[in-house]
């Protein structure tokens, strides 16, 4: 009776998800005053709003991205009260320093999750379930054809490839976004094989991540001056948008590849028409949601962006209450071109 | 069957043309007789007979996954492929077995003795022997529906490769009704015995569209000039007393044309032509359209009725075998010269008629002819060098096809539907409608055209305009006017807009045009009255 009174913990609008006990936003896409920001992807980290909140790890990035912002930071687990709200961050396992948000009003808890992962990437902090009543998720891979091959597996396909390249004395082109995959990829990578060199987009977020003491393997900066065949068999790390470009041309011969959960589709490997696709996102998978969802015990469950109308009616028949969120939140996008947009 | 599993990932993961020979020929070098031969058979189109229905296997593969039917096909219409969303959905293989291609293959004919409910055990035991791209290939081999992204010509390169054997000697060899079960690898590929069936037919030599003017063509005196028909492209031969037909897909269609067989009375052995089987209105003297021919070529035997309100002829332009020799290195006008005596010959109802050549002295008139296609129900013209030989296969430079410009009506996006497969995280299929009033009336769908990056744009705007969903379906603003070109237009009972459009594409998204400048559906129906 009194939790019906009170009114739900978070509400939907037209500008994000929204506290009304505590006043602000999570992720909100419209400017507003006050806003928790999960992560530093585009579509999570907005220009425009008067305050911002965000772990001490995603700050720097979202500093580097949106510029000087009123951006206020806090630590995984710290426990703020705003308003009537009880907020606090935990590990997403998305990207370094991504977070779930908790959001306690009266005793009733809800999570945002924000875009996570279940499995541990080598580099960002794991995902970890945080209990709670209702649970908001992305469910951009909520389909059960999308399983993830074991991460050893996939970096040694991956070295596998560039090895193969180097003896054929190709470049090795890797398509991968700039925050996140990227240094992921580059953690798995095996630096013996050949120098690696980056486009400034990656290059720039590296560095950010190197001086938060994130541990990435050495990397060239592809500036105008540099001569490809000072670094012969190089693997050439860029976001997905450049390969194919004029950008990517003076790197030949070359073997190209992306890596994307969508590489897991036949269908889109071959519509984008590189050597390779390599299986790896950022994104949780089939299990990984289901995984996920169970451990935080929530009865209610929201989806947001993904296969929202059949990820939804799994749900049901697997006994939750869940419901569809419009977001302007975009999943993992295989043909993303902020990542140039953005570049230097 | 890891070779096969392997080949199959050597040739999915490069669009590397030579990549795809070498890693071929390298397979076609070390692969055992048996399975080499059952390679070239399910390149070529050739598989085993499905001995499970494909809804028995989604049911199987669904439960056998722990997951509710509905789920396994909202995870299909993702994917696009059956064999690729079972080979996905199931769970990793207990412990894997190896079975070479040719035994699997086997093995799968063998289930056709069993009763249906003593399959199931055997189809689940293999998919929890095999790992994922074994499954995969497992899984196209029982639904029968094999493409490996390789052409037959990509495949003939490769194993002339590997064999020392003539390219082209070879893609004659390859063709005909032929099965892994019929006859041997060293029968069928390396045996120089090419007589050996008679029913083989002759690789079609196909033409590229030109894009260019015809003045870079040269000398019009040098060419020739014919309909191009838009009905099946097919070889009727005659050999040793018998008749068959074939369509360019290599499927043996004689049958299904019985009016051709008053040919054989008519027409010495050792013959060959390749012309078009169309749906011929008698009366009016020139073709049908299209779907008269499809509802013919949808069955194996020809009711009467039928026969009657859609009789097939074929128009032949070129004669590839004459008294038994193969004409093929002939110039084209000495062929046609010969064929044109051959079907003089020919009673009026003997059901084949001469192909006409168009005649022509200047590129410009000929251009003046190509616009009148339509009155003809012809897609436009076939432009033929006087002194070609008949080559096998997509060759330029000697034969071109020359299309009239399609139809176009600018139309109105109202409904958008992800695509599958290749395009499974886009939006890519449209309903489109014209105006009645201020009503818009949906009149087609359409789902290329575009480029890759203009799919993206439309996909983004309609993740974010998204009004209603029905399903995969999702209805949006009316606001993005796309040019919708097509080949023809007819009336048709069984779409509510009351018309039916061959071959819609979007050609143009009209970024310039507001939605209430598209066309109207008054403008449809005087197309209808026109073209239809
Ligand atoms: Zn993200
Ligand atoms: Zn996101």
């Amino acid at each position: 009776m009194l939790e019906l009174m009170a009114g739900p913990v978070l509400t939907f609008t037209d500008r994000g998800i929204y506290c009304p006990a505590g006043d602000f936003h999570i992720d909100p896409w419209r400017p507003v005053d006050r806003a928790l920001i999960t992560h530093g992807h585009a579509d999570h980290a907005r220009w425009g709003h008067r305050a911002y909140l965000a772990t001490d790890g995603a700050a720097p990035v979202i500093r580097m991205r949106l510029g000087d912002i009123a951006l206020e930071t806090i630590a995984y687990g710290t426990t703020r009260q705003i308003g009537d709200a009880r907020v606090s961050f935990h590990p997403a396992g998305h990207v370094p320093g991504s977070a779930q948000i908790r959001v306690e009003v009266a005793g009733e808890i809800w999570v945002v999750s924000g875009d996570y992962k279940t499995v541990d990437d080598g580099l960002s902090e794991p995902f970890v379930p945080v209990p709670c009543h209702a649970f908001i998720t992305e469910c951009t891979f909520g389909l059960p054809v999308f399983r993830w091959p074991d991460p050893a597996q996939i970096a040694a396909e991956i070295n596998g490839w560039w090895t193969a390249n180097v003896a054929a004395g190709r470049f090795s082109l890797l398509g991968a976004y700039s925050l996140g995959k990227a240094q992921r990829l580059l953690a798995a990578l095996d630096p013996a094989v050949a120098p690696i060199l980056t486009h400034g987009a990656i290059e720039n977020t590296n560095a950010v991540l190197r001086n938060q003491g994130y541990a990435l393997p050495d990397t060239i900066r592809v500036t105008p001056e540099l001569k490809p065949k000072d670094h012969p068999g190089a693997l050439v790390l860029a976001p997905p948008s450049a390969l194919g470009t004029s950008w990517a041309k003076r790197f030949t011969p070359a073997s190209d590849a992306f890596a994307s959960g969508w590489m897991a589709l036949r269908g889109v490997r071959r519509r984008r028409a590189a050597d390779r696709g390599f299986v790896v996102s950022d994104h949780a998978d089939w299990a990984g949601l289901n995984t996920a969802i169970s451990e935080t015990g929530a009865e209610r469950v929201f989806v947001t962006h993904g296969y929202t109308a059949q990820f939804r009616q799994w749900l049901e028949s697997q006994g939750y209450d869940a419901g569809i969120v419009e977001t302007d939140y975009s999943g993992e996008e295989l043909d993303s071109t902020e990542d140039v947009v953005e570049a230097p | 069957m890891q070779r096969f599993a392997d080949l199959f990932t050597a040739l999915d993961q490069t669009t590397s043309t030579k990549a795809k020979v070498t890693a071929l020929a390298g397979y076609f070098r070390e692969a055992p007789d048996a399975d080499r031969l059952w390679t070239i058979a399910l390149l070529s189109g050739r598989r085993p007979k499905r001995t499970i229905t494909t809804t028995r296997l989604r049911e199987w593969a669904a439960e056998r996954a722990g997951l509710p039917l509905w789920l396994f096909e909202a995870s299909y219409d993702v994917v696009g492929d059956l064999a690729e969303t079972i080979a996905l959905i199931l769970p990793p293989p207990a412990r894997t077995v190896e079975r070479s291609l040719t035994d699997w293959i086997a093995w799968l004919k063998s289930l056709a003795a069993l009763e249906e409910p003593d399959r199931k055990p055997e189809i689940l035991a293999a998919w929890d022997s095999l790992p994922g791209p074994q499954r995969f290939v497992f899984n196209k081999l029982i639904t029968g529906g094999f493409r490996m992204g390789v052409s037959r010509k990509l495949m003939t390169r490769a194993l002339a490769a590997a064999t020392d054997i003539d390219e082209a000697r070879l893609a004659h060899r390859l063709m005909g009704d032929w099965t892994p079960e019929t006859t041997s690898f060293s029968e069928l590929v390396l045996s120089d015995d090419p007589a050996d069936d008679l029913s083989r037919p002759y690789p079609f030599y196909l033409a590229y569209q030109l894009d260019d003017p015809p003045e870079n063509l040269g000398d019009p005196s040098d060419w020739r000039a014919e309909w191009k028909w838009d009905g099946i492209r097919g070889q009727l031969i005659r050999r040793d007393g018998q008749l068959h037909i074939w369509s360019r897909g290599e499927e043996l269609m004689t049958d299904r044309f019985p009016e051709l067989r008053a040919t054989l009375d008519h027409m010495p052995d050792g013959t060959v032509l390749d012309g078009e089987l169309l749906a011929w209105d008698h009366e009016a003297a020139r073709p049908m359209p299209f779907n008269a021919l499809q509802r013919r070529i949808g069955r194996k035997s020809v009711p009467k009725k039928l026969l009657a309100e859609a009789p097939v002829v074929l128009r032949a332009y070129d004669l590839l075998e004459w008294q038994g020799s193969d004409l093929r290195a002939a110039p084209f006008a000495d062929r046609r010269a010969r064929l044109d005596a051959l079907l003089d010959a020919l009673p009026a109802d003997a059901g084949i008629q001469p192909s006409p050549l168009v005649p022509f002295d200047s590129w410009e008139a000929l251009a003046a002819t190509r616009e009148t296609a339509r009155d003809a129900n012809a897609e436009g013209l076939m432009l033929k060098r006087a002194a070609s030989p008949y080559l096998a296969g997509r060759k330029k430079g000697d034969w071109w096809k020359w299309k009239v410009a399609p139809l176009v009506i600018d139309a109105v996006m109202i409904y958008a539907q992800a695509g599958h497969g290749r395009r499974a995280n886009l939006y890519t299929d449209f309903t489109f409608a014209v105006w009645k009033g201020d009503e818009l009336v949906p009149f087609t769908k359409a789902y290329s055209g575009l480029t890759d990056a203009e799919f993206r744009q439309i996909t983004a705007w309609v993740r974010k305009n998204t009004l209603e969903r029905f399903g995969p379906v999702r209805r949006v603003p009316p606001e993005h006017v796309f040019e919708i070109a097509f080949e023809g237009i007819q009336r048709s009972a069984r779409h509510k807009s009351g018309v039916a459009l061959r071959f819609p594409r979007m050609s143009r998204w009209r970024h310039d045009k507001p939605a209430a400048e598209a066309n109207s559906f008054d403008d449809l129906q005087a197309m209808l009255a026109t073209y239809g």
